[in-house]
């Protein structure tokens, strides 16, 4: 049986009254063309002096002028090298490996690079052992041509020079008179960075360095220091779990430093009847919990209890505190699960609380979890709350003489940013290295502005004994210098920073292997791997004096759990006792931690924006949210419940545009104002949420870019999870969002999903059926030719491409949006577009939500519906499933369909198919009718309604020469008026052909690549040949699984896409 | 650096008058100069012989020394006498050291030592074949005097000619004013006559004032009819045809900030286009050579041979040593110190060849795949003293070429299956490349 579900987008469509989604079902462009407002306005009509017949005199003249001045073109130059660099041909790709390391994004990366200039950043498919590169690193890359960078040394207002800089900071920093100087940096787990820390400090003696993190992982790195003895974060491997308890654990997204989502997909797929499955309790709707088989929502308290009693039924110790009956079911399933799974169960939290963590880790040592891995440490992150908080109250006390930081935002990031200000000014030097004049920065004595990752020297330790290299993939655009080698200048080493990591490499991790060969790769796994996390421990000054200072506060918490003794006693033979006794303690503790007064705020990262480093990025702003396809925005999560009982609203507005109220947060006696609100399905009873890294108020940031509101004031003693009083504020919200655009029109079959109990005992035709029509009263497939309208085209000769999407594999985390951005020189339109649903992307991933049960029963109950009064209540109840749905990702793109509808319908024949497969689309042909984009059952073409480049109304990277240099020579960059879409990366094929066509070879299988494919780390995209029997797509193209979207329609399309299966028992 | 290209070309056309200037005047007495240097170096000269010298030296000499300029080695114009007066060494020091020079300076011979100094340690090729008569015509061909090129002739030439054009002007003019006073004289003639006659009273025939052709004209609507017709159509055809070439350039010829001739490089010395233009094959551009591409050779082709300067002058009007100059200019080569200043001055070519931003070429697919010749498309260049598009770049000229010319598929395995199955399918031995996809619009708009 295939599944019965209705899907929606948004709780509008549940209501069958809604006038709004009858109009939008009948509009394709939301809104008329804004002519109306011109010609609506009478008065400046009348009082415009213009006639018609001069308007027309003067539409006869410019054409005449525009005809004339066409006929002399432009004198263009062309300037060559003088001396021409051997490794750079023009018109040909080079690629460097490097790696993004930006304090809160970590990844091994290949850098394209064209005539000198980076213009696209791709995974690095040598490293093994980090997670692919996240949306944010794909934009990154446009961080280096932002125009708002600081372009030299700064002190207050003044542009100096790096000699003054240089000479006026030692100076100052010899005359300190053994006061002492600080060092606030961001996680930088980076050898030679920390042995440059260590010379600084014996140079200048009282030193002491201080890692900062703005969403911090304190809690965890705390609970592994006591259990492990260093400071880090246990390894996990999803793909070794076929069990996975998330409590509260955004692990898909940033949960300890994220990348954890490949190794999740592997096991998603279902093979030989096997699929993991994966239980997510949470309050927030989360990327993690959007993928989850099953998601029990529950508020930041009850996630506490629910770890605690978790820990209790796995191991077997009972413990005090009462869960409601429902949940505290699941929780018993979970464990049940587990304990049934054993070493294949694994358990994470995200409860920013040392009980939790070492709760957690406790259950995964009992289970002997395989996915745990505890021996490799994680090291990227490395802040430390306890010894921020220390800083800041020796700041205010005037004890820190010199404050000189890299890579930290405290005055944006810190919940007491007045307190942190109020002690930068007691300060006898403050230095911040930035790219920025941010909040930080502008308040510090000297800017010192540091080049981009992509321009900068680097070596970074992931995890231990996993190593990836930075090298500049251009030279510094600005006059900058990066961190080390100012160090280097204070303590008076005339070298350059590369030599320096060299050495450290050959004295220390190389053990032999050749440096350049590190570089050329980009990673570098050294041999000590294998052998214990102990001998990886490269213990610097600076870690092991971190540690006596954070020894202080971890010993306690150790022994407040009762730890430390036992940590002493069992460090030799960690796994020789499977029950550990004290892990009971910090289980107790944290149920009792487990108190809640009224609503309950959890704060968290947004997969666009993260900490909120590179709000200045316009691709990341435009990039739509994957839960709440909202952009430009952060908001206030609250659910149905209780934003009725908050009298908090959401409508859905003429245009489509989405309106919300305004709400008051306030923890702690700190309100924040005016924070939009979101009514979000699936987020729990009792709880709200908040995404960090908006309203940023710096000067580095443009206005466009100055959008939401600052979570981080409610960020009080770095713990993500407030006790919160929100109230209503006046005003309505305008919201940029993507959730109504192109309602579903009732088909249901978009989406095909099953359970894995269907999946693995009945046939394919029960669920994935191919749809049938009626050919002289016979049923008929529609893939049958009889019923086809058009006759088919002989595709077995030469390349066919097909794109396959697995929505197993998919978890929405959006890496292919902004790689199509980068590759396809896509526009950015802005927010006041983005509501006109005027969105540019050529890949957009849809979200839709799915209830639990059958829509069937509703039907029936409205049909019983008898009364005002008994319609009221059961309409009512008919929303109920919106309070836990289901959540299915599907990127949609160009379907490039054979029997494409655009096609047929173009009056110029702008678009046309090629024998490989692809629906051109010829930018210069279209005159922008736009019938194609009507007759597109897909929705996928995009208009350009206005010149969204070197025009001042969209005043983003397409307006500057910098940001220009980001644009990729091979795509045309389209004009006002003309129609586009996906083209399935044609300059993409077209080269890998040429290379072929060169070398007089055959393609070999996974040479094809089309942007989204190549940025897919989860093995969800799959691009080839399917006339090329032996590949991949070929085989994919076979599955049973394999379905095309609106198969009904008969379109015939190139891409294809894998049916869901989720490892549920019912359907 | 625009302001500098400026000031550079004008500097190079200042220069090119002067030298027509100079050579003009100073060309009788060359002339004498030569004819007595002759007369004496006969009777100066011993046994040596000046043109077996000049080939030996062409062989063995030339590509280390120059007679009036340094390279690698020093100027031998007359390096036997400035030997003789300035260091004092006889003939016999000059054997010894072609012969062998590295044990010269071995044994710690002075002017040895210092000669070798001067010129960056770098040792002089020893010649141990060569005999002593060898060497004697060697020296008599590098006591030859300075022979300027022998270009008396040709401002004399192009003056004439230049005055031959005026001429002819001239004369063309006197004879449109003679006319014009032959009609003048007709009119005044007629109407004195006419004066004569009302005068006499001669009765003139009055002419029947009929319906003057105009109003017939209009009054015919058939003629109307037609002739609007007409008109119409020819000046669609002309405005068609007006706007059709809007944006084409073919046949641009711009001047370049360096007169670069195609046809002595790629014509006369026949050197391989994707020498220069090496990016053609495995990149969309062919490239402009970067200029140490030039350098490859100009580092020792200071100057050009005697008779293509006098071409050069003569029928293009170019010093192409000036030229050679500037390039040297732009790339910071200092030619008395034979070295890099490191001072550049990237050039500013005019691009020739220019396709919109939507349509996709790509110089590696068609030199490399298909093995196009360059000529195909970019037409003679090895003929072109300036370059200039030889073809339309239109949309339909593309796609001519695609529909006539076949594939070449030999020894390229990626077409082997596809074009047995392709050929097949239409029939034919050969494809042409746009039965292999070559008009479907996305390969080459995207």
């Amino acid at each position: 049986m295939s599944s019965n579900k209705k899907y929606w987008k948004s709780v509008e469509e549940l209501n069958e009254t809604s006038s709004i989604v009858e109009t939008l079902q009948q509009n394709e462009f939301v809104q008329e063309i804004p002519t109306d407002e011109f010609l609506g306005d009478k008065e400046s009509l009348e009082s415009s002096s213009t006639t018609r017949r001069d308007f027309l005199k003067y539409v006869g003249f410019s054409t005449a002028a525009a005809s004339l001045a066409a006929c002399e073109g432009p004198v263009t130059k062309s300037i060559p090298y003088v001396v021409q660099p051997t490794e750079i041909i023009p018109g040909v790709a080079n690629y460097y490996a490097t790696t993004i390391a930006d304090g809160y994004d970590f990844a091994s990366v290949l850098v394209k690079t064209r005539e000198g200039r980076p213009i696209k950043i791709e995974h690095n498919s040598d490293s093994k052992t980090s997670g692919m590169a996240n949306a944010r690193v794909n934009a990154s890359v446009l961080g280096l041509y932002d125009n708002l960078r600081v372009k030299g040394p700064m002190k207050g207002e003044d542009v100096i020079s790096w000699d003054t800089f240089m000479s006026e900071t030692t100076s100052k920093l010899n005359g300190l008179n053994g006061k002492q100087i600080v060092l606030l940096t961001a996680s930088m787990p980076s050898p030679s960075t920390d042995r440059l820390i260590a010379d600084f400090k014996s140079k200048f003696g009282n030193v002491r360095h201080v890692a900062y993190d703005a969403i911090s992982e304190s809690a965890t790195l705390d609970a592994y220091q006591a259990k492990y003895g260093v400071r880090g974060m246990a390894n996990y491997d999803f793909s070794k779990a076929m069990t996975i308890v998330s409590v509260g654990a955004d692990f898909l997204g940033d949960w300890q430093s994220g990348g954890y989502d490949s190794g999740y997909s592997k096991n998603r797929i279902p093979a030989n009847g096997k699929m993991s499955k994966h239980i997510q309790f949470e309050s927030n709707m989360s990327l993690t919990g959007a993928n989850a088989d099953q998601r029990v929502p529950m508020t930041p308290s009850q996630q506490r209890l629910a770890l605690a009693k978790l820990y209790s039924y796995v191991v077997g110790v009972a413990l005090p505190g009462d869960l409601p009956e429902g949940l505290d079911k699941m929780v018993r399933d979970a464990a049940k699960a587990l304990s049934k799974a054993g070493s294949n169960g694994v358990v994470v939290s995200g409860i920013q609380d040392v009980n939790a963590q070492t709760t957690v880790l406790e259950i995964n040592e009992h289970l002997k979890s395989k996915a745990f891995d505890p021996k490799t440490t994680v090291k990227t992150r490395q802040g430390n709350d306890q010894a921020v908080m220390q800083l800041v109250a020796d700041m205010k006390a005037g004890r820190v003489g010199a404050l000189i930081m890299n890579g930290v935002n405290p005055m944006y990031t810190l919940p007491n940013a007045s307190d942190f200000e109020e002690g930068l000014k007691k300060t006898e030097l403050s230095v911040a290295f930035s790219m920025k004049q941010d909040e930080t920065s502008t308040n510090c004595q000297y800017i010192a502005a540091t080049p981009h990752n992509l321009e900068s020297w680097g070596d970074f330790e992931f995890k231990s004994g996993h190593y990836s290299m930075m090298q500049p993939t251009i030279r510094p655009l600005f006059n900058t210098k990066q961190f080390q080698e100012v160090l280097m200048g204070w303590t008076g080493n005339s070298g350059t920073y590369r030599d320096y990591i060299k050495s450290t490499w050959t004295q220390g991790v190389l053990g032999g292997a050749s440096f350049n060969k590190a570089i050329q790769d980009g990673v570098f796994i050294s041999g000590a791997v294998n052998n214990s996390a102990s001998t990886t421990n490269t213990s610097t000054t600076s870690e092991s004096e971190d540690k006596t200072f954070v020894g202080g506060v971890i010993d306690d918490v150790a022994q407040g759990l009762g730890l430390k003794n036992e940590e002493e006693n069992t460090t030799d033979n960690l796994y020789a006792q499977p029950t550990v006794l004290t892990g009971g303690t910090a289980a107790r503790a944290l149920g009792n931690s487990a108190k809640s007064e009224g609503l309950e705020l959890s704060l968290y990262a947004k997969v666009g924006m993260g900490d909120g480093q590179q709000a200045n990025n316009p691709w990341l702003q435009e990039f739509p949210d994957p839960i709440t396809r909202t952009t430009w925005d952060n908001y206030l999560t609250v659910s149905q419940a209780d934003a009725d009982r908050l009298g908090l609203t959401n409508e859905n507005v003429a245009n489509g545009g989405l309106n919300g109220s305004y709400a008051n947060v306030t923890v702690n006696g700190v309100t924040v104002e005016n924070v939009p609100v979101i009514i979000q399905p699936g987020q729990a009873k009792g709880s709200v949420g908040m995404a960090f890294g908006y309203g940023r108020t710096a000067k580095g940031i443009k206005e466009e870019m100055k959008t939401g509101v600052n979570a981080y004031p409610l960020y009080q003693n770095f713990s993500t999870t407030q006790n919160v009083s929100v109230s209503k504020a006046s005003g309505v919200h305008e919201f940029a969002c993507v959730q109504l655009h192109n309602t579903l029109m009732g088909r249901g079959d978009i989406i095909k999903e099953t359970s894995l109990e269907i999946f693995n005992t009945k046939d394919k035709h029960v669920w994935n059926k191919v749809p049938e029509v009626s050919l002289n009263h016979i049923e008929t497939p529609v893939t049958s030719p009889e019923v086809d309208l058009w006759d088919g085209f002989d595709r077995s000769v030469g390349h066919h491409f097909n794109l396959s999407i697995d929505l197993n594999a998919c978890t929405g985390c959006g890496a292919c949006v902004i790689a199509c951005h980068a590759e396809n020189n896509v526009p950015v339109v802005g927010k006041s577009e983005m509501r006109r649903s005027r969105d540019m992307h050529w890949l957009r991933i849809d979200r839709y939500y799915s209830s639990e049960d059958s829509f069937e029963g509703d039907n029936e109950k409205k049909e019983n519906i008898s009364g005002l009064g008994s319609s009221l209540s059961e309409f009512g109840e008919m929303e109920n499933p919106a309070d836990n749905p289901q959540v299915a990702f599907q990127p949609v793109m160009c379907q490039h369909c054979n029997h494409a509808p655009c096609e047929t319908v173009c009056p110029v024949a702008a678009t046309a198919h090629g024998r490989q497969g692809q629906n051109h689309m010829a930018y210069n042909r279209c005159v922008g009718t736009r019938y194609c984009a009507n007759n597109c059952p897909y929705k996928v073409r995009r208009f350009n309604w206005f010149l969204y480049n070197k025009n001042d109304e969209f005043d983003y990277f397409m307006n500057d020469d910098l940001g220009r240099m980001v644009l990729n020579p091979d795509v045309t960059v389209r004009s006002r008026g003309v129609m586009e879409k996906c083209s399935m990366c044609i300059q993409k094929t077209q080269k890998t052909i040429l290379d072929a066509k060169r070398d007089g070879r055959l393609v070999k299988d996974g040479e094809f690549q089309t942007a989204c494919s190549a940025a897919c780390g989860n093995g969800a995209m799959v691009f080839g040949d399917i006339n090329d029997k032996d590949s991949k797509i070929a085989e994919l193209k076979e599955n049973d699984r394999m379905y095309h979207l609106l198969e009904s329609v008969g379109t015939k399309p190139n891409v294809i896409y894998q049916t869901k299966v989720r490892n549920t028992s019912k359907a | 650096m625009k302001k500098s290209y400026q000031s550079l070309e004008d500097n190079s056309t200042h220069n090119m008058k002067q030298v027509i200037y100079r050579k003009l005047a100073s060309n009788i007495l060359h002339l004498g100069l030569i004819l007595l240097f002759a007369f004496s170096t006969s009777l100066t000269a011993q046994e040596g012989d000046p043109t077996n010298g000049k080939s030996l030296f062409n062989t063995n000499c030339a590509s280390c020394h120059k007679l009036d300029n340094k390279m690698t080695g020093p100027a031998l114009r007359n390096v036997e006498s400035r030997l003789a007066e300035e260091e004092g060494l006889d003939r016999e020091w000059l054997n010894s050291w072609i012969r062998n020079s590295a044990a010269m300076i071995k044994s710690g011979d002075a002017y040895a030592n210092k000669i070798y100094e001067e010129y960056n340690q770098t040792a002089m090729t020893a010649f141990p074949t060569l005999t002593d008569q060898d060497i004697t015509d060697i020296l008599a061909y590098t006591a030859q005097p300075k022979a300027e090129p022998v270009v008396a002739e040709g401002p004399a030439v192009n003056g004439g000619g230049g005055t031959g054009g005026a001429s002819n002007n001239l004369i063309l003019g006197a004879l449109a004013l003679l006319f014009a006073l032959l009609a003048g004289a007709l009119i005044l003639v007629n109407r004195t006559l006419n004066r004569f006659a009302e005068e006499k009273g001669v009765d003139r025939p009055i002419k029947e004032k009929g319906t003057p052709i105009w109003k017939a004209f209009v009054q015919n609507q058939f003629l109307v009819l037609v002739t609007s017709i007409f008109l119409l159509l020819a000046s669609a055809y002309f405005v068609y045809g007006y706007l059709m070439q809007v944006g084409v350039d073919q046949g641009y010829e711009p001047v370049q900030p360096i007169h670069y001739s195609h046809r002595i490089h790629a014509g006369t010395n026949a050197i391989d286009c994707k020498y220069c233009h090496s990016s053609a094959r495995v990149s969309k551009h062919s490239g402009i050579p970067s200029l140490n591409i030039c350098m490859n050779c100009h580092k020792s082709i200071g100057q050009v041979a005697d008779e293509v300067q006098a071409e050069g002058l003569n029928e293009y009007g170019v010093d192409y040593n000036a030229e050679i100059q500037k390039l040297y200019k732009a790339v910071g080569w200092d030619v008395a110190e034979q070295q890099y200043t490191g001072k550049t001055q990237p050039v500013e070519w005019i691009r020739i060849h220019n396709l919109p931003d939507f349509a996709y070429f790509n110089h590696s697919q068609h030199v490399s795949v298909a093995g196009v010749e360059c000529q195909t498309c970019h037409g003679p260049v090895e003929e072109m003293e300036i370059m200039y598009q030889h073809s339309s770049l239109t949309m339909g000229w593309c796609i001519n070429c695609h529909r006539e010319t076949n594939v070449k598929v030999q020894d390229n395995e990626y077409y082997t299956k596809i074009h047995e199955e392709l050929s097949k399918k239409y029939g034919v031995d050969q494809l042409t490349a746009a039965q292999m996809g070559g008009l479907e619009c996305g390969k080459c708009h995207y």
